[in-house]
């Protein structure tokens, strides 16, 4: 397959060295200049870009940007250029009491869509494709990101957008689409829906799906490969820091190439904050090079993953990350979505003043994943009338799907039944794998 | 090619390079904007070993050349067009390219084939081979600098402030001759106020602001940037001013 920027993929790693220094360099410089948060943070530990930063790993001084201060920023803080500036502005879920909103520039935008062409080059896709985008459009960036570097290579991009499985269906029979960019239980959502419509896989042109936004398994990529007929590759995104387009997987499917030459990344022990040594597991830390509008320095991903040093076969020189198999903080990833289980009891306490006591459940049905909330009935949260009973489910439910943008079941249970753990209920419990 | 890491240099107490990295690839045309002050010449001089950095590491063809006099930069490939061309105003045109080859000085038929070549390219300067070069006009001189600069067959070419007091339109043609050196494949660091002259023609481009690299990458990105047309260009003055 094409490498989309042979002589920027495929640099020598000193080159690349040096290049990181220098954007590195331009970035504190102009984070330290424009950004209060930055500066403050900079001026606790005494350092000065100017003079402190003569090395890559002088980075390693400076702390954390945690999703919490990005969150506290809200809306603007901690953009880095006056708000014309600013062509696009994204949101996250609302894992936190606020969302974490991140601007673009003009030049983002161009630099966004070139990475993400990158990515869906490295997975398969050519302007011959026909690509049919399943992610969510809006405020997320998942939709327009993969959207934007579609079209960039000149594919014929589908904006189908979340849901509406058979209508996905159609389209990809009726517009032949070639390619599909969803989350791998989606694919597999549309492989089961196939097989209930007696649809033959093989009747369909799909040849590739890239795959993004949660956790799967290598048996996963298997079922998903083997039942659509597809090559499947996986991507990873942050939103914070870009959203899709920050590393991906070639067809040698042996772990996602960071683009490095944009991202500075090191692997911390979530713990105690060190720095580990090559190729060991840890937390994902990532620095933005050249972000204009919403630079990140040394943001905490709070996904846990290994760097893979080992030169690739495709020939890029970027090195890989594994594949996200879990995160390191209590954040719980469904459908896409990154949700702080604490919050929902926050939103459960706005409601009758009280916090119940209340169980996140997530399970899989098919290969849908499902988003339920166990709540025990206390005084405040039962009535005798089952209508007021049934209302203050609906009010329940509502509110918690707008605080974090997907639905939830909500299940009154009896009190005393959730499981316990030294005397504590669990505040999450997670079914959807055997 | 060239590789500049983190380099800081001082005239005296002043601070006037603060951390500079940037780096030129073989058969690059790499540009450095910035304004008045902002280090730009420093930078030149610090490469060309005429000051001495009080920290960092200039690579040159993969050796470090911080420590270096500029004698010993030369012989190792790399040729100056300084500020304000220099030129040797008393000798002829002629004299003066010869003094270009300076370092070539024994291996006479390369000299006198590499005049040849020059005086081919630039038929003005032929005209003028017997003329001392103080009363060529500002752009012949220019020629006759990068001419001089050329004869020492340089791996890098450095260009410090070439359209300086120059005519727009001859301006245009000194741009146009820098063009046609890349274009032949020579490896070109060109320090430019003129900003959008410069990145018109540059692979690459960093803008320095008071001793400190703020923004850099591909010459058409800098151009289309909102900060460089605002800062460098003159552009959105008028929405400025109407404000």
């Amino acid at each position: 397959m094409p490498i989309w920027e042979p002589e920027k993929e495929c640099v020598s790693r000193d080159e690349l060295q040096q290049i990181q220094l220098e954007r590195l360099q331009a970035t504190l410089n102009r984070v330290y200049r424009n950004v209060s948060f930055y500066r403050r943070r900079f001026k606790e530990v005494d350092f000065h870009p100017e003079d402190d930063l003569a090395e890559l790993q002088d980075l390693e001084r400076l702390p954390f940007t945690t999703s919490e201060d990005v969150s506290n920023s809200y809306p603007y803080e901690m953009f880095a250029v006056p708000l014309r500036e600013v062509v696009r502005v994204h949101s996250s879920s609302g894992t936190q009491t606020n969302p974490r909103v991140v601007g673009y520039t003009r030049q983002d935008l161009n630099n966004w869509s070139t990475l993400v062409a990158r990515i869906l080059s490295a997975g398969g896709v050519t302007q011959d494709d026909v690509i049919q985008v399943t992610f969510g459009y809006g405020l997320l960036t998942g939709g327009l990101g993969i959207h934007y570097g579609a079209e960039r290579i000149g594919a014929s991009v589908l904006p189908t957008s979340v849901g509406r499985t058979e209508r996905q269906i159609k389209i990809m029979q009726d517009f032949r689409t070639t390619v599909m960019a969803s989350t791998p239980s989606y694919a597999l959502v549309i492989a089961d829906r196939m097989e209930k419509m007696q649809i033959n896989p093989r009747t369909l042109s799909l040849k590739y799906c890239i795959c993004a936004g949660e956790p799967w398994a290598e048996a996963m990529r298997q079922e998903i490969e083997e039942r659509l007929f597809v090559k499947f590759t996986d991507n990873y995104g942050v939103s914070e820091v870009m959203g899709p387009g920050v590393a991906g997987e070639c067809l040698e499917q042996k772990g996602m190439h960071l683009q490095e030459d944009h991202f500075h990344c090191e692997i911390i022990d979530p713990a105690s904050g060190k720095v580990l040594p090559r190729e060991e597991e840890g937390e994902l830390v990532i620095t933005t090079l050249t972000k204009e509008a919403f630079p990140m320095i040394r943001y905490r991903t709070g996904d846990l993953c290994r760097i893979l040093e080992e030169p690739c076969p495709c020939g890029r020189t970027f090195r890989r990350m594994s594949p996200i198999r879990k995160r390191c903080d209590n954040v719980v990833v469904i459908k896409g979505t990154n949700i702080i289980p604490e919050r929902i009891g926050d939103v459960l306490e706005e409601l009758k003043g009280a916090r119940p006591i209340y169980q996140i459940v997530a399970v899989r049905e098919g290969h849908q994943d499902q988003l339920e909330i166990w709540v025990e009935v206390t005084e405040q949260f039962f009535s005798d009338r089952m209508r007021e009973q049934r209302t203050l489910v609906e009010v329940m439910k509502e509110k918690i799907a707008n605080f974090i943008g997907i639905s939830a079941r909500v299940k009154l249970v009896e009190t005393g039944s959730l499981e316990r753990e030294n005397g504590s209920v669990r505040l999450f419990v997670d079914r959807r794998l055997p | 090619m060239l590789t500049v890491k983190s380099v800081h240099t001082y005239y005296g107490n002043i601070h006037a390079l603060k951390g500079v990295s940037l780096h030129v690839g073989k058969g690059e045309l790499v540009t450095l904007i910035g304004a008045n002050g902002a280090g730009k010449s420093t930078l030149v001089n610090t490469i060309c070993g005429l000051i001495q950095p009080r920290k960092g590491m200039i690579e040159f063809q993969g050796k470090p050349i911080q420590s270096l006099p500029p004698e010993s930069i030369v012989p190792m490939g790399m040729a100056l067009v300084p500020e304000g061309r220099q030129i040797f105003a008393t000798l002829t045109v002629e004299s003066n390219l010869q003094m270009g080859g300076y370092i070539h000085r024994r291996k006479r038929d390369q000299i006198q084939e590499d005049m040849a070549r020059m005086l081919d390219r630039f038929p003005i300067l032929n005209q003028r081979r017997q003329q001392l070069a103080g009363t060529l006009s500002g752009g012949e001189q220019q020629m006759l600098a990068i001419s001089r600069a050329l004869m020492a067959r340089p791996q890098l070419l450095v260009l410090d402030e070439p359209s300086m007091g120059l005519a727009p339109l001859v301006t245009k043609e000194i741009f146009k001759i820098i063009h046609e050196l890349r274009e032949e494949g020579r490896t070109i660091l060109l320090i430019e106020q003129n900003a959008r002259a410069a990145l018109n023609i540059a692979d690459r481009g960093y803008v320095l602001e008071t001793g400190k690299v703020v923004l850099q990458g591909e010459g058409t990105m800098l151009l289309e940037h909102s900060e460089v047309q605002r800062a460098y260009l003159g552009k959105g003055a008028k929405e400025i001013v109407d404000a």
